[in-house]
């Protein structure tokens, strides 16, 4: 199937003088594919391992499926029913601009399973299929699913200049549903789901290990700055329970990011702890479109936060955990407010109502910021020119602050709190118009790495044009999927890997930890 | 001819009604278990009212999105607006004034029609990504719309129809009185048309006039932290 050496033929698209829309190229992208599940990935989380022997059986079951999620969907519903074919997706997606194949143009992406759905729901394809583009589910419709709803990151871009609202990244969720109904579910997002459930976190870190690289962590800085800052596990009555992507234990940069939330509640003097059960924000569940999955895998913060007794619950820097956290938590877990159910409610008088939850880190430290609780040594960040890159999720699927929009101008703010040279990258390229950084929705892994370096192409672009005009040297963001999809791409278009980094990075790197509180 | 003409309406519009109302009815009955607005959105829901409003009037994600759509889209939306206004004036007797008023724009408002919609067929010939997704009913469609835009255009312009005769045929059909039906070929041909376009109605891609205020990513607050979202299935979920 995939070539075992896609290393070799990885290769970063030209930047284009001009930001024209690509010819068209059919099937560029046919042969980037997903590793498959094995019938043991699949197993361990309540999927068929396989699909069935005989075509028809999964025929059905595949159907059926659909059939259910259009009742307990509206979005679906709706957005199979609405396009009018009007185009002005088609261009909006990086994977097309990167790859030129049209499968990747939003429409064309629903269409693969809007064609199916006409066939077996609607009169109109029932009786004229080949009037209105409708097509009978066949193997080779699946095997086009599995390879085009896996070369979609659900970033939304497409669904902020649809006259509709039509989200593709909804469509992309029930394709991955289906498939994974039918026992053809992805390695990558079905392992790590597996080892969240096992281990309580998507990288398999077990709970001795995370105490030991949290104690490193302290020996770091201390070693640094002179000042315990401690990044407590498991404390019990503690105010804040912090929930971050794994990721920020151990990877580079993200665990820079770390360092700088223990030293925000450090200098403000706010008890804090990560819990073992609750080690990962990141939700897969929310990739593979399955509520229960994904409700399965936010409960852990729940029980986490019930044990611990926290008021306050933070959410690290990750997009599209923020976007679980902030727009699904309340649903899945009661975390939030305004419940009157007892499930809800039990979690709810707990935690504080003068506080949103769940918070975002950026909106705690923000909030300390305008309170003048944290001091900050500006200067210490001038060798750095950094812009800002706002992560999908973060940007189209969530808010932060009072007012709509808050997402883009909180960590913002504090980049200009804590640093003296920012430049924004070109505006159609940023806030809700950003573009994803070509590795999210569960594209992360080294099969898809083509993919990726060309989905990242007009962000590079935007990148390469601060670069050279500003001399930008650093590349902020919220996101761990970001900050590992830029470490590894960034070369590929000639940038250092270092230039992408965290906020709080930046915090970490201008903050006052002495007695200014 | 008269009665087969009454009878194609009384069908067409039967069939439009209650198709059209099994498809609202459908979409307001499936649920939206999560809370998921296109954000940035509006915390409110006088604010959801609002962005709704300009969506639906001035179609302001597709502005975003590509001015060359919405031009064409524009022409053909509003000047069908005010073309359906004008056509009121055969449904009322005595025609409301604000028809009335409308009257002089809507005569020229079919050629903003025909215009927009020859706008968007062109694109469909002649972009390369939209000929790639346009199917045999886009184009159909398109067809259809415009057949009726010219045909009503001509009986304007070129060969005057005895529209008191029109009005009295569809003030009697209101009343289930028939009256005689003007023997036009063209207005039979406009009025066939008209039929087809309303029998397809809820069957086709026209649903995106009522599928818009139905949209998740447009008409949900943006509120998740301060509001419980729960759809009675994942309600249920909580039970056990």
């Amino acid at each position: 199937m995939a070539a075992p050496d896609a290393k070799a033929k990885v290769e970063a698209p030209a930047f284009r003088e001009f930001a024209t829309v690509p010819a068209i190229q059919p099937d560029a992208t046919e042969n980037i594919r997903s590793y498959v599940a094995s019938d043991k990935i699949q197993e361990a989380i309540g999927f068929p391992g396989k699909l069935a022997e005989d075509w028809r059986e999964t025929h059905d079951k595949a159907i059926g499926r659909m059939g259910e999620l259009l009742e307990r969907y509206r979005s679906l519903k709706v957005y199979l029913d609405a396009c009018v074919h009007c185009g002005a997706c088609t261009d909006k997606c990086h994977y097309f601009i990167g790859t030129n194949d049209p499968k990747n143009m939003p429409v064309a992406r629903q269409d693969l399973m809007r064609s199916v759905y006409r066939r077996y729901f609607t009169p109109a394809g029932k009786w004229f299929p080949s009037l209105v583009g409708a097509r009978d589910l066949t193997r080779e419709v699946l095997d086009e699913w599995f390879t085009y709803y896996w070369q979609c990151s659900e970033c939304r871009r497409c669904s902020v200049f649809c006259p509709y609202g039509i989200d593709t990244a909804e469509i992309t969720m029930a394709g991955r549903e289906i498939l994974d109904s039918v026992g053809y579910g992805q390695k990558y997002s079905n392992e790590i789901i597996g080892k969240v459930h096992k281990i309580g976190n998507n990288l398999g870190l077990p709970g001795p290990a995370l105490e030991d690289t949290l104690n490193g962590l302290e020996e770091d800085v201390k070693e640094d700055t002179d000042v315990d800052v401690k990044y407590p596990l498991d404390v019990q009555g503690a105010e804040v329970l912090l929930v971050t992507p794994s990721a920020d234990f151990f990877a580079e940069p993200h665990i820079e990011s770390l360092i700088g939330y223990g030293k925000v509640f450090h200098a403000a003097g706010i008890s804090w702890t990560l819990s073992t059960k609750a080690s990962e924000a990141g939700n897969f569940g929310m990739f593979i479109g399955n509520y229960d999955q994904l409700r399965k895998i936010a409960l852990r913060v729940r029980e986490a936060a019930l044990e611990l007794g926290v008021k306050r619950i933070v959410v690290g820097e990750c997009g599209h955990a923020w976007r679980v956290a902030y727009a699904f938590w309340n649903t899945l877990t009661g975390i939030g407010a305004g419940a009157n159910d007892p499930f809800a409610v039990e979690l709810q008088k707990q935690l504080d109502p003068h506080y949103k939850q769940p918070s975002h880190i950026c909106e705690v430290t923000w909030d300390l910021i305008q309170a003048g609780r944290l001091k900050f040594d500006k200067e210490a960040n001038d060798g750095r020119i950094i812009t800002f890159h706002d992560s999908c999720n973060v940007a189209r699927a969530s808010r932060m602050g009072d007012y709509p929009g808050g997402q883009f101008d909180i960590p913002r703010n504090i980049i200009k709190a804590v640093a003296n040279n920012y430049f924004e990258m070109a505006p159609d390229t940023t806030r809700e118009k950003t573009f994803c950084c070509g590795g999210g929705g569960g594209l992360l892994t080294d099969e898809l790495l083509d993919i990726r370096v060309k989905g990242a192409l007009p962000r590079m672009e935007a990148l390469k044009r601060v670069v050279d005009d500003h001399g930008v040297n650093f590349m902020a963001t919220i996101c761990a999927i970001c900050k590992a999809q830029f470490t590894k791409v960034l070369p590929y278009y000639g940038f250092k890997m270092g230039l992408v980094g965290g906020v709080h990075q930046l915090v970490s790197t201008a903050i006052h930890l002495g007695n200014e509180q | 001819m008269t009665t087969l003409f009454a009878i194609l309406f009384y069908l067409a519009t039967a069939l439009f009604v209650a198709g059209l109302a099994y498809k609202i009815l459908d979409f307001a009955r499936t649920p939206a278990p999560l809370s998921i607005p296109t954000t940035p959105a509006p915390t409110t829901r006088g604010g959801v009212v609002f962005r709704m409003c300009r969506e639906v009037v001035f179609f302001e994600s597709l502005f975003k999105g590509n001015l060359w759509i919405w031009t064409f889209a524009a022409l053909f939306h509003f000047g069908l607006a005010l073309v359906a206004v004008r056509h009121l004036r055969y449904f009322t007797e005595p025609v409301w004034s604000w028809v009335a008023f409308a009257q002089p724009f809507g005569m020229y408002a079919g050629f903003a029609i025909v215009a927009g919609l020859g706008g968007l067929w062109a694109r469909r010939f002649l972009v390369e990504r939209i000929r790639y997704i346009s199917t045999v009913s886009d184009h159909l469609m398109l067809a259809l719309l415009v057949l009726i835009g010219l045909s009503g255009l001509a009986m304007k312009f070129l060969t005057h129809t005895d529209i008191v005769g029109v009005k009295a045929f569809f003030l009697g059909l209101m009343r289930f009185d028939i009256q005689p039906l003007p023997d036009d070929p063209l207005l039979g041909v406009h009025l066939l048309l008209v039929a087809t376009l309303m029998i397809v109605f809820p069957f086709s891609k026209l649903l995106h006039a009522p599928g818009v205020f139905f949209s998740p990513s447009r008409n949900q607050a943006d509120n998740p932290r301060e509001a419980r979202h729960l759809a009675p299935w994942a309600a249920a979920l909580e039970k056990h």
